[in-house]
């Protein structure tokens, strides 16, 4: 018996040192293999020019993307929970966007936002508004990569949320209708108060998610033009790994370290 | 009836960059860069497909390889480790339950990273177990935590009477476990097939220019390389889109409660 229990035991323990020691090996990297430099590192990425951008950017395009991710799942699923015909269906269909691979999603919105040929601009110039450069811009890099992203994430908040919405009893909502309560009023003072943890949860999932975010901004845009759309996560793939051709020559794995490790600090406080 | 109508309208709404995709997939060459394009492939054309079979097999294999040797590590680590926190219930289980839903939280390009140095020393870069066992940890925390909460569902008794009869934990393991959380290993490995089949960022760290590519990659230089060719770009992103989609008409019940499972169960 014990002898099981050590063996299956063993094995999620393997697995979590093995998780720890890749975490630690990046680390090392600096203390093992290179001069001890202590805070020298950190002192360097604070004092990089594309810190505060990308700073600025991660907080942007974390919470703009949590922010309409969580308002049009929450509106969705209170729309699906009213149970007409083919609600179930359409609501499996809703899922399609989230369970695509990134870069499938990724690369069709750069071509939907494509500046000459994106069915974007073509839309846009039919109710006459003049062509964007979507992807091309440093002023609106950015917010393709949030719109692309609040895509995706969409159908995770329309699921959880939903399954939050079937636990709260129809009774109270009847209850609320016979003492006249109007929809809205019913939405502000049932749903959304008795919704709370299941909110917290979902934003808090979604949060995580978010500040991982990576293929996307990496195939649409790798960050630019000009670090326009730069986050934390990028620009340490990029210190880290450069154009997709990593050449570990003694300079790139500090700079590696240096950009992850405040980054994965930021993240666990 | 209104309701109906105002559903399908925001599900076309939201669908509509998949069925972009579709449409340029169909697209010719030459109609590519027409303004305003069309909206229906009127004149289809398979070229995108045809390259899509000429060039992109491999990947697409490659891809399959790495994904089902990823489904089975990640039930062969996680199983049993969900049966040993459930029901043998370990000093520091709770503890490890938590360290579990921390690593899931770590970012993938850290994990990347620290991949990239382990396999630079041992010689496992580009290879493709290497990108299997990388792969594998997207999902063994997810997958350990499904498979506690599951096998905590099943009743003690039964393991109790399979003890009865002669049967060691292991063999209660094999016999009465494993076959009871059929559920659960489906959710389990359609997660870990799709995370690994969409992977890109081990994959462009740990695979980039080597023999065995999966079809992220495939995807990914195609966008690189020639920028005119888009229905070919997008064919390739339809036929990476299958799989995703099999799995959600197929299974669409253990998808709900995969999504479901990590935020209900706290």
């Amino acid at each position: 018996m014990t002898l099981y229990l050590a063996l299956f035991y063993a094995y999620p323990l393997y697995r979590n040192l093995d998780l720890s020691l890749r975490d630690y090996t990046v680390r090392s990297f600096v203390q093992g293999d290179a001069p001890f430099t202590g805070l020298e590192n950190y002192r360097k990425v604070f004092d990089d020019p594309t810190f505060a951008p990308a700073l600025t950017h991660t907080v942007v395009f974390t919470a703009v993307c949590l922010l309409f991710q969580y308002a049009i799942g929450l509106a969705l699923a209170v729309f699906f929970n009213q149970h007409f015909r083919l609600s179930a269906t359409l609501r499996a269909l809703f899922l399609v966007p989230w369970l695509l691979p990134l870069i499938v999603s990724a690369s069709t919105w750069s071509w939907m936002l494509n500046s000459d040929s994106g069915i974007v601009n073509a839309l846009l110039s039919a109710v006459g508004i003049g062509p964007v450069n979507w992807l091309t811009s440093p002023e609106w890099s950015l917010t393709s990569v949030i719109i692309a992203n609040i895509w995706i994430g969409v159908p995770f908040n329309l699921v959880v949320l939903y399954s939050g919405l079937q636990s709260i009893p129809v009774s109270l909502y009847e209850a609320a209708a016979l003492d006249g309560a109007s929809a809205w009023r019913r939405f502000w003072s049932i749903t959304f108060p008795l919704l709370r943890p299941v909110s917290a949860i979902t934003l808090l999932l979604g949060l995580v998610y978010t500040l991982k975010v990576f293929d996307i901004i990496w195939i649409m845009t790798k960050g630019g033009p000009a670090d326009s759309s730069t986050t934390f996560a990028t620009w340490s793939y990029r210190l880290g790994f450069g154009n997709l051709l990593p050449a570990f020559g003694p300079a790139r794995p500090s700079a590696t370290c240096s950009s992850s490790r405040p980054w994965c600090s930021a993240w666990c406080t | 009836m209104g309701k109906t109508t105002t559903g399908v309208l925001l599900t076309a709404l939201m669908l509509f960059p998949v069925y972009w995709m579709l449409n340029v997939s169909f697209t010719r060459d030459q109609d590519m860069r027409k303004s305003p394009p069309d909206l229906f492939p009127v004149h289809g054309t398979f070229e995108g497909y045809r390259a899509v079979l000429d060039q992109q097999l491999p990947y697409l294999g490659t891809s399959l390889v790495i994904g089902l040797g990823t489904v089975a590590l990640t039930v062969a680590l996680a199983a049993p480790a969900g049966y040993a926190l459930a029901k043998l219930r370990p000093r520091g289980g709770g503890l490890l339950s938590f360290l579990l839903l921390v690593a899931q939280m770590v970012p993938g390009i850290i994990m990347a990273m620290g991949f990239y140095a382990i396999y630079l020393q041992l010689g496992l870069l580009q290879s493709v177990p290497g990108l299997i066992v990388a792969d594998s940890t997207l999902a063994v925390p997810f997958a350990v935590l499904i498979f506690t909460a599951f096998m905590s569902g099943i009743p003690g008794e039964l393991l109790q009477a399979a003890q009865m009869d002669g049967a060691g934990p292991l063999r209660t393991f094999r016999s009465v476990v494993l076959p009871m959380s059929r559920n659960a290993v489906v959710t389990v490995s359609l997660f870990a097939f799709l995370w690994s089949w969409s992977d890109f960022v081990f994959a462009s760290t740990l695979a980039n220019g080597g023999a065995h590519e999966p079809i992220t990659l495939g995807i990914y230089h195609y966008i690189g390389n020639n920028n005119q060719e888009w229905n070919a770009i997008m064919a390739t992103a339809v036929v990476a889109s299958l799989p995703a989609t099999v799995i959600l008409v197929l299974a669409q019940r253990y998808v709900a409660a995969g999504v479901t499972a990590g935020a209900v169960k706290d």
